[in-house]
């Protein structure tokens, strides 16, 4: 009996037993099914997502930077270039100790505390992972120096790089511009513009000047190559190439020497220079004094340097030619001439008489004539010659601030040139819509008086008026004025410079024009403002005389020279154009604080002349020597 | 006479079973080539791994059934001693985690003898009380399995935990837990879940964080189950071709040889692949089935089932901890992964089946 129980308990004990066992079966199929799917889920229904994961894991891409392209005056003299050369970089994440480390260097390369400084500005004004440069141009006994000592310093490395280089250093500077490291600020516009693919790998950018607004042709296109990388980010070998384009070369219109002999013409002037090819709008010269040397910006500038630069009461750093704002004093009167004869308020034969001074119809006040007494009997040829400021008192009045304004716009005044590189001031052509929104003042008939000989409101950069000036040299055809002659694309082929393009045709009647020009011509010969700066010359020019005021004089106050301080005295203007009949240079020169356009202005404009036209080499520095001749206003 | 031998060597050992085990053991070997990058000294340190585990499963396949019931106590209890052990000034900590005892000549981790052990000792127990099991019994089996359990989570090695959990419930659940206890058990689990939380060491409650979102930590806990993941899937259904796995050569797995190799099997040969390795597990999971079944006594059913379905669980864990659907708790993709001790525990279990299927048909004949 007992064994029946038993045996019956086992067959039931089995038959549970195969219950679980089966149930276990199926638990194991249900999960290897899971295990299935999962594996079709992410094989097949997301393999290209994760295809692409693997790759973007395993190939990295390297950026190779492009040279940068050099740039060269009309002549091909090069203005900035690259070389090639060492510098000590330092990758910041990688060192631990950043202070000892360059500790240690400095035993073995010259490393100054200028350095140090540069390079923690550098470090606070850059946030990539990079490694920056501590010293530049090592020599090659440094560099041998350090590769025998390189294990001690994990993190530093010694990089072969092209470094831009200015060779005429503060000569160019204004115009040139520099390029410098990329910073936040830049890689923000970067990105804003969707430029920063190009700038990968990329360190410097046109900070300023030509090397500013043409960066677009001069970085080229940065090349690339796919690299397999290994988890540790070490490349194990290359999958594709792309070559860098090299940034294009520019051909500049300026004449570098000619910019050498304006330049040495300012002797120890503060001031600016624009001289414009009239025919075609080529600015040949574009000197901004005192310059400063770019190549201290191109690996972040000291603090020292800097310093210097930034508190210079010279302001080097300021671009005086296109954004130095003055009245243009008495260089206006030849276009308030054109303006009389264009609205018919002054013929060729009409005088007038002067007594040194002019009043308002109804008013006491005078304003006077820079000639006391007057110059007596004046018609509009003599008017421009001797520059007198009667003469266009009234014929301001006559003409009144709109015809004015009308009138001087189509020179260019008051807006930008249009110059082919940024920043430029668009100076200042009153109106009393202008004076009513920035002063919230009626415009009185007294400011349309001082507007005419270029006071009071007005103001005009040395740039806006050489190029008034070229249009007017040229009858009234202006041509958009521009640095940059030729953009070579391609090494091997040229592409061909365009051809000038024509920003204005003012159709003005050739007998006003002529009878101006002649003026201005006169002005340089005997009995002219400018008399003594065309001694000698065996070449006609046209010019004209003008002094920007610094300080406003008083009713009955008397202006002297020798009492005012040397900041304070009269900028000196001559805008002139040459060879008289068939102009090939017109240019604006301002000398700061110059004093008599006739006296300091001039004789700069005469020497840039001599040369241009005559290749005259500059003689050796020569003080500017003050001219006994007449002075204007 | 060579002939005889060779009967009288093979005689134990399963055929069926052999030719599966023979032909992970070639997967191995060839994807240790690869996973290594090239290095035969993997290789060749693993087939001697395979080797001394062989030697073990023959030894155990040729053992009769009874030495087997005898052995289980004294293993257990020596288990429990060398567990217990790791709590001493003897244990050795690496890692952050105390696995490893040193008794002199080495240094050996108990938890690993436990796989075996702790089946084999509730798979005894069972069959001491077969005639009349009551509650009581079921809950002294649970004690058995809960105490190296509770040394083992403390250490913490939570995988082995969970592999020596799984193991000694395949024993309760085929020796007849009724559901009832099942259910109520898991609701226990389940309210005391929040519980165990609280109490989980940091790095356990970062893996199972990482399970629900990988990418939360990509560069720290994340990495394994995403790198794994990216590999599998870049995989695709034909594989990236043998040594050309881009995630396994350019060194973005890790784990490659151990814990991760199913991934550089996954990566290289793709679905299809993945496809014949379920394959040849499934084989040896249902000739486990097969012999399990048959199986002469209560004590070799439970054994054989558990072997089994551990079998089962470890394949299981480690795909679905490489292909990310179950947090990375340190399991090895059984029979290929680089490691000797795991090879022997798991080719032991092996032997076990072995000595079931053969002295049951001595038995019969």
């Amino acid at each position: 009996m007992k064994r029946h129980v038993e045996l019956k308990n086992h067959q039931r004990e089995i038959y549970f037993f195969q219950l679980r066992l089966i149930l276990s079966l199926g638990f194991v199929v249900v999960m290897l099914l899971i295990l299935l799917s999962r594996f079709f889920y992410l094989q097949v229904v997301r393999q290209g997502y994760f295809k692409t994961l693997s790759d973007n894991n395993r190939i990295s891409i390297v950026p190779i930077v492009p040279n940068r392209g050099l740039i060269m005056d009309r002549n091909g003299i090069v203005l900035a270039q690259n070389y090639s050369g060492y510098t000590l970089e330092i990758a910041p994440s990688k060192v631990a100790d950043l202070d000892s480390t360059i500790d240690a260097l400095a035993q073995l390369i010259d490393i100054q505390p200028r350095d140090r400084k540069r390079f923690k500005k550098l470090l606070a004004e850059t946030h990539t992972s990079d490694s920056l440069p501590i010293r530049s141009r090592l020599s090659d006994v440094e560099v041998a120096r350090f590769a025998a000592q390189r294990y001690r310093f994990p993190g530093v490395e010694i990089k072969a790089r092209l470094f831009r280089e200015y060779p005429y250093s503060d000569k160019m500077s204004h115009l040139i511009g520099y390029i410098g490291r990329i910073n936040d600020k830049d890689m923000e516009q970067l990105e804003a513009d969707n430029m920063d693919a190009n700038y990968r790998g990329s360190d410097y950018i046109g900070k300023i000047g030509v090397e500013q607004s043409y960066e677009n042709d001069l970085h080229g296109t940065t090349g690339f190559e796919q690299v397999e990388v290994d988890a540790g980010g070490r490349g194990v070998r290359v999958l594709s190439r792309s070559a860098p384009k090299s940034g294009s070369s520019l051909i500049l219109t300026l004449d570098a020497k000619l910019q050498e002999v304006a330049e040495q013409a300012f002797g120890s002037y503060r001031g600016a220079l624009v001289a414009i090819d009239p025919s075609n709008g080529e600015v040949l010269a574009f000197v901004s004094k005192p310059g400063y040397d770019p190549n201290l910006f191109v690996d972040g500038i000291d603090t020292e340097n800097w310093d210097a630069l930034n508190n210079s009461p010279d302001v080097p750093l300021n671009n005086r030619a296109l954004r130095g704002q003055y009245p243009p004093g008495s260089t206006i009167k030849p276009f308030m001439a054109l303006a009389g004869l264009a609205y018919n308020k002054r013929q060729p034969g009409t005088t007038i008489s002067d007594p040194g001074y002019f009043t308002l119809p109804g008013s006491s006040h005078h304003y006077r004539d820079w000639k006391a007494g007057g110059h007596g009997s004046v018609d509009l040829f003599k008017s421009i010659v001797i520059s007198c400021d009667t003469y266009y008192y009234g014929l301001a009045t006559d003409l009144g601030i709109d015809n004015m304004h009308t009138f001087l716009d189509q020179f260019g005044f008051g807006k930008k040139t249009g110059l082919d590189m940024d920043g430029e001031a668009s100076g200042l052509l009153p109106s009393p819509e202008w004076k009513q929104r920035r002063y919230k003042q009626i415009w009185y008939p007294g400011d349309t008086v001082s507007a005419g000989i270029g006071q009071g409101y007005t103001l005009v950069t040395p740039m806006q008026l050489a190029y008034a000036t070229a249009v007017l040299a040229n009858d009234g055809v202006g041509y958009r004025p521009h640095m940059v002659k030729q953009v070579l694309r391609n090494a091997e082929h040229e592409a061909p410079s365009a051809p000038a393009a024509v920003a204005m045709d003012l159709k003005l009647p050739a007998d006003n024009i002529a009878l101006v020009k002649r003026a201005m011509v006169a002005v340089t010969q005997p009995g002219g403002t400018a008399a003594g700066a065309s001694a000698g010359a065996n070449y006609r020019f046209g010019g004209k005389t003008g002094t920007a005021q610094v300080i406003g004089m008083k009713q009955g106050e008397k202006y002297v020279a020798s009492q005012i301080s040397e900041r304070n005295r009269d900028h000196a203007w001559f805008i002139a154009f040459a060879p008289a009949d068939k102009p090939r240079i017109a240019l604006a020169v301002l000398a700061e604080n110059g004093g008599h356009g006739g006296s300091t202005a001039a004789p700069i404009a005469r020497k840039v002349i001599d040369y241009y036209l005559l290749g005259k080499a500059p003689k050796p520095l020569q003080t500017v020597v003050e001219s006994p001749e007449k002075e204007d206003d | 006479m060579i002939n005889s031998l060779k009967r009288r060597f093979v005689a134990h050992l399963d055929p069926v079973l052999m030719y599966a085990l023979g032909a992970l053991m070639f997967v191995s070997l060839v994807l240790m080539y690869s996973a290594s990058d090239g290095n035969w000294t993997r290789v060749l340190g693993q087939l001697a791994n395979i080797t001394v585990a062989f030697v073990a499963l023959w030894i155990v396949a040729n053992m009769p059934l009874h030495y087997l019931m005898r052995i289980a106590v004294p293993i257990y209890i020596i288990g429990m001693v060398l567990l217990l052990g790791v709590i001493t000034p003897l244990g050795v900590n690496s890692h952050g985690a105390t696995r490893w005892l040193n008794i002199g000549v080495a240094t050996i981790q108990p938890s690993e003898l436990m796989k075996i052990a702790v089946p084999l000792m509730m798979a005894w127990y069972f069959e001491k009380h077969e005639a009349s099991l009551t509650l009581k019994n079921y809950f002294v089996a649970t004690l058995l399995l809960v105490m190296p359990i509770a040394l083992i989570v403390r250490q913490p090695d939570l995988g082995t935990a969970l592999l020596i959990a799984a193991s000694g419930f395949y024993v309760l659940f085929l020796a007849g837990l009724s559901w009832r206890i099942m259910i109520g058990l898991a609701l226990t689990a389940a309210v005391s879940a929040p519980f165990l939380w609280s109490h989980m060491h940091d790095y356990q409650r970062l893996r199972i964080k990482m399970l629900f979102d990988p990418s939360q930590d990509a560069l720290g806990k994340g990495y394994h189950t995403i790198q794994g993941m990216i590999a599998v899937g870049s995989g695709g259904i034909l594989g990236k071709g043998y040594m050309n796995g881009t995630q396994t050569h350019l060194d973005f797995l890790p784990e490659r040889t151990t814990d991760f190799i199913f991934a550089v099997y996954s990566e290289e040969f793709g679905l299809l692949g993945n496809l014949i390795l379920l394959t040849l597990y499934g084989f040896v999971i249902a000739r486990g089935f097969m012999i399990t079944a048959n199986a002469s006594t209560y004590f070799t059913r439970l054994m054989a089932g558990s072997i089994t379905l551990t079998f089962f669980t470890y394949t299981f864990v480690n795909m679905g901890m490489v292909s990310g659907i179950l947090p990375v708790v340190g399991v090895p993709l059984p029979l290929i992964s680089y490691g000797g001790t795991s090879m022997l525990t798991l080719y032991l279990g092996f032997g076990m089946l072995m000595s079931i299927h053969s002295h049951k048909k001595l038995v019969q004949s």
